[in-house]
Parts: structure tokens; sequence; C-alpha cells
């Protein structure tokens, strides 16, 4: 898909309420739905289609958390039994103390916040996302940490895929070129630090705004290089 | 805006610099649009950096002051419009709402850069009201400066309506330009430790100690202040800010002469 | 309805030249405020509007979430200098049952089923009023929400139709709007034969008013392609 020719710099662009396929051919894939046997968009995305799916990845939209996702989160607030955490997304997580922390605390002798205070940053996993925006995390699992220095950006939730690449050849192109360390949260919180924070950040942001087009790893590269 | 994203701004500024890369007393890019509202006798759009704010400036019949018979009357009011930031909200104009239009009027008002004798239409009775209506679409900071230029180049871009044979008001027919006098410009000028910055974003706003906005007229005669933030700020900072606004506004005044539209 | 001795056609002509069945020049432009989720300006002639959509986003207070879904909540306003006589400031009644016909006329398209206790909030600023406000408000509410992610069964398309001096039209100016026999704003979803915003004041026949809709209903596909491209030029590069 990558080596179109130039003249179709531009990824095919789906619309809400476009028929894309019929469910005779494809299997739905995400960002579509049915009605009868015909397959609709539900975004304004780029248009993905195998031989089996067909499917929309929206170039827009809030994030909404999927069990084993993971995220990155701020602590907003350090309660008795856990933390509430902002997690760019329209709810907020929950760390509660048994899932944040891995030996018993006596809360009579000790204050959570020893563990995570207001304003730390937490590279977490969801753990569950209940009906009802209940959303449970978990530090219990290898990758998970607390953040320490570093500055946090924003990107759009659905094109975390994108910024990683294909095992994670993107993020680790810019991470070579900028001597950083990168967290990629797939809320779409992106961390980093390290030497050229500057450069790291602009290369993320151009994935950001330019993940329709063609050629986007050739363009990144020019960018670090 | 995360404790941390807020170290990181203050130590840049520490070093003398920016986020986005501007000098402490550095504008963003300015563009300003008039005549952008069909159905208004006046307007304006003004953009600073992303920032973007609309004025339009309605004539209709009022009555005049008691004490000034024969003069027109100004009035400005704000809404801070839901759609302009995640943290605004539906509702009547609040503290913040009204402050700004009470200081964007303020440095209107008393640059005396409406004649508003030429406002009357009979002594006593009938004069013209002048209504100065503002509406962010975009806050990015710093709505009292876009919001001051984007009133003073709507007003003097302002046409008064005819009036017909029977005294009704015809707005088909926009005439004679409203006596503009003065085009006072507003500088912010923004103070946190020892550094002091113009013209802020959102983010910038929430790591002052304080501001001060100040309109400045074209002789760089001051003639409105207010102090904003919740720290104090001694005598040499004022004299420091009021020298920085006077120095900015003549800056900004050339831009908005020369057409030019970014301050780079 | 006011009445008038000024003509609204003449030789088959309307009072801006056009003919019974053409719209207004028609602009749309889609990421016009940075800070909100989706954003969008939509002209028909002089009347214009600009929307931001925020959301799915927390929804406060409480008592408002559904626990099974998240909720659409619109705001209709018009900027006081976007009429001849200054509006005052503040919802009129006119405005919070526009705000409530137009909601209903967005909501059958969006999915909302995976944002429980949220909301997405729309908010519309009418800068210019020269007639058909709504519908002008309805295309960029459906512009915003498509820029800002929401998922979609549909786009919603608006537009009005009418009757003066015994003609039927389409796309009320404002001195159509005040002087016609009848105005009809509607709202449909393009690719699913479903009306979902239907108003009439006025008097017309059963037969003239099946015609206007079914007019509205053709007329409105060239509206729907704008959209489209509308959304599709923001990635054009």
């Amino acid at each position: 898909m990558e080596n179109k020719k130039n003249n179709e710099k531009v990824r095919e662009i789906s619309i809400p309420g476009e028929l894309i396929g019929s469910s005779k051919t494809f299997k739905t894939g995400y960002g579509t739905y049915i009605e009868g046997d015909k397959i609709f968009s539900k975004f304004v995305g780029v248009l993905q289609k195998s031989e089996e799916y067909v499917s929309v990845i929206p170039l827009s939209g809030v994030y909404v958390p999927q069990p084993n996702d993971k995220i990155i989160g701020v602590v907003e607030e350090a309660e008795k039994f856990g933390w509430i955490l902002n997690i760019n997304s329209a709810w907020q997580g929950f760390l509660s103390l048994s899932e944040g922390v891995d030996e018993y605390v006596d809360l009579k002798r000790i204050n959570p916040t020893r563990y995570f205070d207001v304003g730390d940053i937490v590279y977490t996993e969801v753990k569950e996302s209940r009906r009802g925006g209940d959303i449970q995390l978990t530090m219990k699992t290898p990758i998970a940490r607390k953040l320490k220095g570093g500055v946090i950006i924003k990107i759009t939730p659905s094109k975390v895929p994108r910024l990683i690449g294909k095992q994670g050849s993107m993020v680790n192109l810019i991470k070579e070129k900028t001597g950083t360390i990168i967290r990629v949260g797939q809320n779409g919180l992106v961390w980093v630090s390290g030497e050229n924070v500057d450069k790291a950040i602009k290369a993320i942001k151009m994935i950001d705004e330019k993940s329709h087009i063609y050629g986007l790893t050739d363009e990144i590269a020019k960018l670090l290089s | 805006m995360s404790d941390m994203r807020a170290d990181y701004i203050l130590k840049l500024l520490e070093k003398d610099e920016r986020l986005d890369g501007r000098k402490l007393d550095q504008f963003r890019e300015i563009s300003i649009e008039k005549n952008i509202i069909a159905t208004a006798e006046g307007s304006a759009k003004v953009k600073l950096g992303k920032t973007e704010v609309i004025v339009g400036v309605k004539m209709n019949f009022g009555e005049p002051f008691p004490d000034m018979p024969d003069a027109g009357v100004l009035r400005t009011e704000a809404e801070l419009m839901p759609m302009a930031h995640p943290d605004f909200t539906s509702g009547p104009p609040g503290e913040d709402a009204t402050e700004i239009a009470r200081v964007i009027d303020r440095g209107i008002r008393e640059s005396e850069s409406i004649d508003v004798e030429k406002l009357c239409i009979t002594k006593g009775e009938k004069v013209w009201s002048v209504f100065v209506d503002f509406y962010p679409i975009n806050h990015d900071g710093n709505l009292i400066d876009a919001g001051s230029l984007a009133a003073i180049v709507a007003l003097k871009n302002t046409r008064i309506p005819e009036l017909d044979k029977e005294g009704k008001i015809d707005r088909e027919k926009l005439k004679n330009p409203l006596p503009v006098m003065h085009f006072p410009l507003m500088i912010t000028v923004g103070k946190v430790g020892n550094k002091m910055i113009i013209d802020p974003t959102f983010e910038e706003e929430q790591v002052l100690d304080s501001k001060l906005s100040i309109a400045v007229t074209e002789e760089g005669k001051v003639v409105a202040m207010q102090k904003s933030g919740s720290v104090g700020l001694t005598d040499d900072d004022v004299d420091n800010m009021i020298d920085i606004a006077v120095k900015k506004s003549k800056e900004l005044r050339k831009l908005i002469e020369d057409g030019k539209k970014t301050s780079k | 309805m006011m009445k008038t001795d000024e003509k609204m056609i003449v030789k088959g002509k309307r009072l801006d030249g056009r003919k019974p069945d053409d719209l207004r020049k028609i602009e749309m432009e889609v990421g016009v405020i940075p800070n909100a989720d989706g954003s969008s300006k939509v002209s028909f002639g002089k009347t214009t509007a600009i929307v931001a959509v925020y959301g799915p986003r927390s929804l406060f207070p409480r008592h408002l979430q559904e626990s099974e879904s998240g909720i659409i909540q619109f705001k209709y306003d018009m900027a006081t200098f976007s009429v001849d006589d200054r509006k005052r400031p503040g919802p009129s009644r006119r405005e919070t049952e526009i705000s409530k016909v137009a909601r209903l006329a967005i909501e059958p398209v969006l999915f909302l089923k995976n944002y429980p206790k949220t909301t997405v909030d729309v908010f519309v600023e009418i800068l210019q009023a020269d007639g058909s406000t709504r519908v002008t408000a309805i295309n960029a509410a459906s512009l915003a929400l498509a820029d800002a992610g929401v998922p979609m069964r549909d786009l919603v398309v608006g537009l009005s139709g009418g009757k003066v001096d015994d003609t039927l039209i389409l796309d009320l100016c404002g001195k159509e709007d005040n002087y016609s026999d009848a105005d009809v704003p509607m709202a449909f979803l393009p690719n699913k034969n479903e009306i979902t915003l239907l108003q009439m004041d006025g008097r017309l026949t059963p037969e003239e008013t099946k015609q206007i809709i079914r007019n509205i209903l053709h007329a409105g596909k060239e509206i729907y392609k704008k959209q489209v491209e509308t959304l599709k030029r923001k990635y054009s590069e």
C-alpha cells in the first residue's frame, strides 16, 4: 500500500453513512455497521479493505477504553482505597490500592500518596471497562510504571497505531534519531523524555496531522535526518 | 493542565523561551479582518495565534443619560460562549465575561475614542446607542487584547444608518461613519517570577502570577488599566509593565497601519 | 405571516434573481475552531452558522447522565448582531425551541451506546441571519459531528422550502421567510429515506405540501454532495 504512485498520495477516505461493501463479500471490521446486507461507514476515516474485512480507521474522535489497552494517565485524586486518573477520555480511570501496589498496605500507618500522588504520570493498563463508564486500571503488568520528568503531548487516539508503526518501526525510528525515550498510550497521550524532545514532538505531531497520506515514513525520516 | 506541563512552561520562561518559540515580548501572528458581518453596522475579526474573536457593532435608538442629554451611549457586552473553550459553560455572563466587557469598554471610553456628542438625535430624548458585542470563537489566551483590538477596528468601520421620512432606522442605507477620534490599543503584560511576557497563550495564562492590561493611545498616553491575577505587583513591576505596553503598542500600531498580517 | 405589497416573484425570478428551485451560494468548511473536538462553518447566501462540538465528554450534573448511553445537548444561539435590530443576549423562546427540534433532527444518526454517562455538546452560533437559519445550523452540526469523530449512521441534510406568490420555492431568504404563504424547514438522512425535522407554517394544499417535501429531498442531494466534499477536502493533502 505504501508504494502507490505519487498521484495517489491520499488514502481513500470514507464518510459516515457511505456504503462501503456488502456483508456477502466482507466481514465487518472497526468503524462500520450493517443494515440488511449492506456495510456502511460510521466515521470520517481511512477505508481499509482486505480480502476478508472492511473497516474504517477514524481520523478524529475521543478514546474509548478497552481491556488490555496500555495507556498513560495523570493522577487527579488520591483517595483512601485508590487513585482517580485522568485518562484522556470521557471517563476517569480508577486504580485501586490492590491493583496499584504489590505489598500489603496498612492504611492506619501509611498514606497512599506515598505510592502515587496527585500530578503523577503513570503508564498503566486497562483491566476492565464495565458498562456505565466504570474503568478499572492495573499496575500488575510488566510495562506499568510511574513516569518521571519528560513531557506529555496529545494525539488523536485512533492514530496511535500509525505512530507505533509495524512492529514499532515508526516510534523506534523517532527514538533512535532524537535520543529520546517515548511511551505511547493507546489513549492518545504520548510521553517523551531525553535529548532532543522538541524534534521528537515535531515528528509525532506530523504523524498525527498526516496519518492519511502515503509515504509518511519517508517524510518522517526526512524530518529527522 | 498537569503540574508537569506547568513546570515545563516555567522552566522555558526562566531561559527566556516559550513553548511556541516566541520571544518574551513578541506577539503571536496577528490577523485583522473588517466588515465580516453583513448584518452588523460595523464588525471585525481578530486572530492572535489560535485565539479568534469577533466583535459586531449595532446602532439602535436609546435615551441619553440625564447628566449628558446630548451624548450618545456606548455599551459593551461580552459572552464567553461555550463554543470557544471546553471550560466555558452556557448561561448568563459571569464575572470573567463581565470583566472582559468592562475592560474593553474602558479603553474605548476613557480614550474618548468616540465623539458621543455627534450621536445626538433629539437632545434629552433620543440618541444613538452604540452596542459593541464581543464573541470569542476560540480561546487560546489574551482575550482582552484581541477583543479590544477587534472592538476598535469594528467601531472605526461602523457606519450610522440613515433615518427615513418617518424617522425610522433604515439599515439598508448605512452612510456616515461613526466619529471615531482615537484608536487606543490594549496591551496585557503578564508577570511570572521575575519575567514579563506579552500576548500569553491559554496555557501561559495558567502559570502567570499576575497580569496588567494597559490601554495606550496614539500619543502614548495611558488611558485605562486593569490588574488581574492573585499575586501583588511592586511599583517597579508596574513601571516596567507600562514601559513594555507603551513600546509594544507603538509596534502593534505600526503593524496595523502597514496592514501587515504578522508580527514576525 | 406578514403581508406586503412587494412582489416576491417577478417574471419567474425571485428577489435575489434566483429561479424558484435555485439554492443560494453554499459555503462549507470544517476544523474552524481549534479548541473543539469538531467544528464547522456553513453559509447559505448571507445566513452563516458556526458550530463547535465537544465530546463525548463527562456530563454534569450527574442526574442528567444515562447509564446505558451518551446523550446529545444542542444549543442554538443567535449573535446579537446577526439580525437588523440588535437581539438581546440570552436564549429567546424561539431559540429554545430550535435547540430542541434541531437536536431531535440530529439524534437519530448518533451511535452513543458506547459512551454511557457522557454528553456530546453541539454549540451553534448564528453569525448572520437571512432566513433558513435552523436548516443551515443542522448542516453545520452534521459536519461538525462528523469532524469530531462521533460515530454516525449518516450525515444530516437540512433545507427549507416554501411558497411565495403562488410559486413553490427552495432555500428561503429572510424576506421570503417573512412574507411567504408558507415555509417548511426540513432535515433528512440522505442515505436512509428518513425525515428527522419537519416543521411548517402557513397555508398549503396537501399536494403542494407533498411537492415541497419532494423538492427538498431532490435538491438536498446537492447539499449532501457538498458536505461529503467538505469532509474529504480536509484530508486532501
